[in-house]
């Protein structure tokens, strides 16, 4: 296909194609305003007279489970990333798919981390044709120099599950790592060896995939209990030895930051919320990953122990941080999409007020309501921001891809975003005139907290009133624009080349932003 | 003098900071090349500023390579400066804009709760240390850098001094030992340093060196602002001298105590408890009382320890010191509050100042406070602990207007 297809100006002032990998987008069209009609896809039609009346599901490896589940040139095939960088099986699938000669596969993850590195000689040969999920690292620069033969997809958590949901990726075959799953193919990740915490990112790949192979090292008899995973959507069970590296869950983005500018930053972000009234008791939370925005929660337990109060819940990534709290009685929940670390994944196990929950019930699109939109303020990372308060999280100022969307964007629906960021990070302004890659539309994001002050959307009047006399260094975006442009200098305006080397969707499916290939 | 010179720090770790290598040719023009983790955004800027740099000192014919990881361009002019200056022998100096928020003088008995102790050669550390509101910052030419580094942490500190913003914070200089510290006095003086730090002081003498300096470059000087002293004692002699120290200038506004050189110089090891220089302290503090500066204590160089600081800080206040150096900025915020009077001591303070006022009212010749007497020098410290709320802002300058309301209330 074409990698420089036709572009239109979206709703938001961007150009994006309107056909990807040979398949029709639909350009962005405005904060809610596509709503599709008729029904979501369904899956394919199974009958229970063509499994094992035993309940008996094993095959002998991966291999097998794959070629019987009718592997073939072209497929889409989805993984999880409960296990982050101590993913073991990913990679393994794609050595299987070349050994069988196997071309222009897509692989559909929900999302990459650096330990998927080794697949981009995979995307070199031809066997993997583009990714749809995130294109982190190593796979972030191989794409952003256009070496991957088609257009990678950026997608939110939430906008995986309704790309499946809407048919725009239909699952050929979801392979779902467990840490603890019985023959039939329940499974769940708070048990086994290599523990994760909860299953919910594959819930979607389990309900719609064509075949649903289900890969475990720790096999218990049936009952597996709790089944997270449900095997009945589950084709094939293989037992490996490994399924994945459970002290590798700890990635950069998931601790808390040592840097004393960051946590300044955090701090300056729970005085913004304190003097803000979001602080209040029964209030509800949540911080994405990136070091600075899970400091908050240090910041926030000092207060409500201090005013005597509690959260009502709070939205995980669970970290030790965050489950300290739920035991020290701060907070009465953890509605958790995923654990940071294995303090997360014990307290998941332990502790039924630290709940699991999936991209439906926390960021669907297509759900009827979901929890993002209910929390009181949610902090997030974001790599640079415009005057008009769009935020970039995927690309870098020199525009290489680094990042993947993760629930980013759907967070953003919160009654109060808030990205603290720094001013400038080694010389690299935060805050420009346009970001190189918009993510998310600045009419949904209210707060930047940076070190030398704090930025606050004008459309959120109730925001500017209630700090007004906080002694807050608040200031207007274009001020602080100015304040990190005289210490760096005025940056230079970053070129591209013409070729489109991945597509941003928003939340409900339209193309919000394109990014190209770096020029080299 | 060699024809290749260097300067900078591009070890894996080293950010916001460059490497510059230079070579002189005879012919052949500029060779620059640039290798950038910001090239995309300002590669048009940084090699124009070496061109203007390379001009500056008529170096026409070089080989000159930058491997910048985002040194802001006061960084990447001293690393060029410093490079050049290894192979040519020349007065000029290129200097940044002094920038207007940096040309403020401090008063002399303002606040030193925290000196944030800043690596002269380090400007990662440097460039965000305002945003931590110490009450100075210490640009540390001395104990911080390496002996091969001291010629270059010279143009980073002068154009720090100039175009870095320390948001109001004192901006104080850590020369080297004398005399070799009294050449760091050329690069900082005429820069707006507001205190200049003596290390490992002994006698007054070193404080007229330093001072008989300073009045030769004031010479060459159109305008002069202020400049204080802060002697720090590090030694058996320097404890024994530090009264005829801390009066040995009108400049001089406080005297510091260094504790490892200190024990080192006893033969002692240093604890937790401080037995071992609680002579040395006490010694510090009085004599800088009975001079009128202020007595400053020794780092506590644990950083991971907030609760050893926590009570470090008490013990210091207690023994009558008014600050202390930090050595991380989450030091800062411990000390300042230690070194603060509490609620419970202004209160207490409020209550002894009316009292005070009242039986001055009423002719009496006792003050007292329930059935407390209250002494002539008690009053005047609660006064003091009263001005001091009153300028950290954590006491109203019309408290006494509300007094009866609240303890009424």
């Amino acid at each position: 296909m074409s990698k420089s297809a036709k572009l239109v100006v979206n709703a938001i002032g961007r150009a994006v194609p309107t056909e990807v990998n040979g398949k029709p987008a639909i350009p962005y069209k405005g904060v809610g305003k596509h709503k599709p009609d008729g029904r979501k896809l369904g899956p394919r039609i199974a009958s229970c007279v063509d499994f094992p009346e035993d309940g008996n599901k094993l095959v002998s490896s991966l291999r097998e489970a794959l070629i019987k589940s009718g592997l073939k040139d072209g497929m889409t095939i989805s993984t999880h990333h409960h296990f982050r960088n101590g993913d073991l099986i990913a990679v393994q699938i794609f050595d299987i798919a070349k050994e069988l000669g196997l071309k222009n596969l897509v692989w559909f993850p929900s999302a990459s981390f650096e330990c998927h590195a080794p697949l981009t000689k995979y995307l070199e040969d031809g066997t993997i044709h583009h990714i749809e999920g995130s294109m982190n690292g190593q796979l972030g620069r191989f794409t952003s120099e256009g070496k991957m033969k088609g257009v990678g997809v950026l997608r939110s958590h939430g906008g995986r599950y309704q790309a499946v949901q809407d048919g725009e990726v239909e699952i050929d075959i979801a392979v779902i790592a467990a840490p603890t799953a019985d023959f039939f193919g329940n499974a769940n990740g708070v048990d086994g060896p290599a523990a994760c915490g909860l299953l919910g990112f594959a819930l979607a790949d389990s309900q719609y995939a064509d075949k649903v192979i289900v890969v475990t090292d720790n096999l218990v008899t049936f009952p597996c209990v709790p089944w997270q995973i449900q095997g009945n959507y589950v084709d094939y069970v293989v037992k490996v030895e490994q399924v994945g590296i459970p002290s590798k869950i700890v990635s950069g983005t998931t601790e808390i930051t040592k840097s004393p500018d960051r946590l300044l930053l955090a701090e300056m972000t729970a005085r913004f919320c304190e003097h803000a009234g979001i602080i209040r008791d029964g209030f509800s939370f949540q911080a994405g990953a990136g070091g600075t925005a899970l400091s908050i929660g240090i910041y926030f337990a000092e207060m409500l122990r201090a005013k005597g109060m509690k959260a009502r819940f709070a939205r995980g990534g669970s970290n030790k941080y965050l489950v300290n709290m739920l035991e020290e009685g701060l907070v009465d929940y953890i509605l958790d999409g995923q654990t940071f670390d294995l303090e997360g994944v014990k307290s998941m196990r332990e502790n039924p007020n630290h709940v699991n929950t999936s991209p439906f019930t926390s960021y669907n699109y297509h759900g009827k309501g979901n929890f993002a939109s209910m929390l009181d303020v949610v902090i997030l990372g974001a790599t640079e921001v415009d005057v008009n308060f769009n935020a970039n999280v995927v690309t870098h100022s020199d525009g290489l891809l680094l990042h993947g969307i993760g629930g980013w964007q759907n967070c953003l629906f919160a009654k109060c975003t808030i990205l603290p960021v720094p001013l400038f990070r080694d010389r690299i302004p935060v805050i420009r005139d346009e970001v190189t890659t918009l993510c998310g539309p600045g009419e949904l994001i209210d707060v930047i907290v940076t070190e030398r002050g704090i930025a606050i959307n004008p459309l959120r009047t109730d925001l500017i009133d209630r700090v007004k006399d906080s002694g807050l260094p608040v200031k207007t975006i274009r001020q602080l624009k100015a304040e990190a442009e005289k210490i760096c200098g005025v940056p230079a305006k970053q070129k591209f080349e013409k070729e489109i080397v991945a597509v941003v969707k928003w939340v409900d499916g339209t193309v919000l932003d394109t990014v190209y290939k770096v020029s080299s | 003098m060699s024809n290749a010179g260097f300067a900078g720090n591009k070890g894996d770790k080293d950010r916001s900071d460059c490497f510059v290598g230079l070579e002189l040719a005879s012919s052949g023009g500029i060779r620059l090349s640039v290798k950038s983790k910001v090239k995309s955004l300002y590669g048009g800027t940084i090699e124009k500023l070496c061109h203007e740099v390379l001009a500056f000192f008529d170096v026409n014919n070089a080989i000159v390579t930058v491997e910048d990881k985002g040194a802001l361009p006061f960084v990447m002019a001293a690393r060029l400066e410093a490079a050049i200056k290894r192979v040519i022998r020349t007065e000029k100096e290129f200097l940044p804009e002094l920038l207007k928020e940096n040309q403020y003088e401090t008063a002399r008995d303002r606040h030193r709760f925290s000196r944030l102790y800043l690596p002269g050669n380090t400007p990662s550390l440097m460039i965000n240390a305002g945003i931590h509101k110490p009450e100075a910052v210490i640009l540390d030419l001395e104990d911080a850098v390496s002996v091969d580094k001291k010629n270059e942490a010279r143009f980073l500190v002068r154009n720090t001094l100039r175009a870095l913003d320390f948001m109001g914070a004192e901006r104080m200089v850590r020369i080297n030992q004398l005399p070799a510290g009294l050449n760091d006095l050329d690069c900082i003086i005429p820069h707006h340093v507001n205190v200049v730090l003596i290390p490992k002081c002994e006698d007054a003498h070193q404080i007229h060196e330093v001072n008989n300096h300073i009045l030769a470059i004031y010479s060459r000087m159109k305008v002069r602002p202020a400049v204080w002293l802060m002697p720090i004692v590090e030694s058996a002699l320097g404890i024994v001298n530090v009264f005829e120290i801390a009066r040995a200038a009108d400049n001089v506004i406080a005297v510091a105590i260094g504790l490892e050189d200190y024990t080192a110089d006893l033969g002692v090891g240093r604890t937790p408890e401080g037995t071992e220089s609680l002579f040395a302290r006490s010694m510090l503090v009085n004599a800088c009382k009975a001079a009128g500066v202020q007595p400053i204590d020794s780092v506590f160089s644990d950083v991971g320890d907030m609760e050893g600081l926590r009570k470090n800080v008490l013990q210091s206040k207690a023994l009558g010191f008014e600050g202390m150096g930090c050595i991380h900025p989450r030091q800062i915020k411990i000390i300042q509050d230690g070194f603060a009077p509490g609620d419970q001591e202004i209160d207490k303070a409020k209550r002894i100042v009316m009292a005070f006022m009242e039986a001055t009212r009423k002719g009496l010749g006792v003050v007292s406070l329930g059935t407390k007497m209250i002494d002539a020098p008690v009053v005047k410290r609660a006064q003091r602990t009263i001005d001091l709320a009153i300028s950290l802002g954590t006491l109203n300058k019309n408290w006494k207007d509300t007094f009866n309301a609240e303890e009424q209330a």
